[in-house]
């Protein structure tokens, strides 16, 4: 089983430009690995990074696009899928870590943990790839290629949690983040 | 702030389909995220959908709405999320954190199904319907009704109003436009 932050790392080292939507604790780690990257900070909408990564895709289809999704908050948002599927934007990349809890409210099991297949769903609803990766060597090898490929591709990284990392919440939920996020925006627009 | 105008009561014609597509163009209204509404169902949504100028976006559920036409804003895209008072009162979670905390110009049109009066929204006789105005003053958002023929020049206005002031916007539609 990988660790998710040794995951973000990996993703951070071949990320160029890509708009980024993590959740929960992916949000914090990825804000300390790559600080510098474009990312919108949203937590606690109950699921709403997939809707929020079709939305920057759609308005914004010269940039590509990567939610870091947890397994909680897709469950609560399972419909994106097809939604996003439906949409077919080309540029959006949707990884799910998979550690098959709530982990930011106590820890608890998801439903059907161990049971449901996140790959599955997101091919049955129609994206255009899925993969799986438990391996970090299988994860480093695919990446390049899955960056590249033409969306909406699904990534399922089944991770347990790995280093402590600060949580700035403030920073969060503050509008310093959205501005950051909005002006890099806008910047690669210029 | 919350503001309601309420139109003149009684029967008279009906608000225009086409009128209301015709105020989202002039808004520069880009996008159109939908779950269908029963009441702009026929007038509003089909003409959208043949409509090669709009960019339909049909979403399962209103909450995904929410947040496409609020990342969207962060595009310099315009968008609309049309949908029925159901769909609303499921979206309140989203409503609260992405568009009134995170202060994001989230334009909705929500049909008030079951509705069909000229009373305001406030005094219908469905529960559904009488509880949306209610909850949208408690939460801050910003309301307009709208019912009857010549109300579609409000839509512009206030759509306008929702984008400089980054604010969210509900136009309520109390019953099918023709």
């Amino acid at each position: 089983m990988m660790k998710r932050d040794q995951c973000l790392k990996l993703i951070a080292k071949y990320h160029r430009d890509e708009l980024v939507v993590p959740v929960y604790q992916a949000t914090f780690e990825w804000l300390a690995i790559k600080p510098e990257a474009p990312t919108f900070t949203a937590v606690g909408a109950m699921g709403q990074a997939s809707s929020l990564a079709l939305g920057f895709a759609l308005g914004a289809p010269d940039r590509r696009v990567m939610v870091l999704d947890g397994d909680g908050s897709l469950l609560m948002n399972l419909g994106s899928l097809v939604s996003i599927a439906n949409a077919a934007p080309g540029n959006l990349l949707h990884f799910v870590c998979e550690n098959g809890t709530y982990e930011a409210n106590g820890g608890h099991p998801i439903p059907a943990k161990d049971k449901v297949s996140f790959t599955g769903l997101a091919l049955a609803a129609g994206y255009r790839e899925a993969h799986e990766f438990s391996e970090l060597d299988a994860l480093e090898a695919a990446l390049p290629g899955i960056l590249r490929a033409r969306g909406p591709v699904f990534i399922d990284l089944k991770i347990v949690p790995g280093e402590t990392y600060p949580q700035d919440w403030a920073y969060m939920h503050g509008t310093e983040s959205r501005e950051k996020f909005r002006k890099a925006l806008r910047q690669s627009h210029a | 702030m919350t503001t309601t105008v309420e139109p003149p009561a009684g029967p008279g014609a009906a608000i225009s389909g086409k009128g209301i597509i015709e105020a989202f163009k002039r808004s520069a209204v880009e996008f159109i995220v939908s779950v269908p509404d029963r009441v702009t169902s026929e007038t509003v949504l089909r003409g959208v959908a043949s409509d090669a100028t709009l960019k339909l976006v049909r979403v399962c559920k209103e909450d995904e709405g929410v947040s496409i036409c609020a990342a969207l804003s962060f595009c310099d895209k315009r968008a609309l999320l049309l949908m029925q008072n159901t769909g609303l009162l499921d979206s309140i979670n989203a409503l609260r954190g992405i568009a009134v905390e995170y202060q994001l110009p989230v334009v909705m049109m929500v049909g008030l199904l079951a509705h069909e009066s000229a009373a305001p929204p406030a005094q219908s006789k469905s529960y559904g319907a009488r509880i949306v105005t209610p909850i949208l003053d408690a939460m801050g958002i910003a309301h307009e009704y709208l019912h009857s023929a010549g109300d579609e020049q409000r839509i512009a206005p206030a759509i306008e109003r929702a984008y400089a002031n980054s604010t969210p916007l509900v136009l309520l539609v109390g019953r099918s436009p023709i």
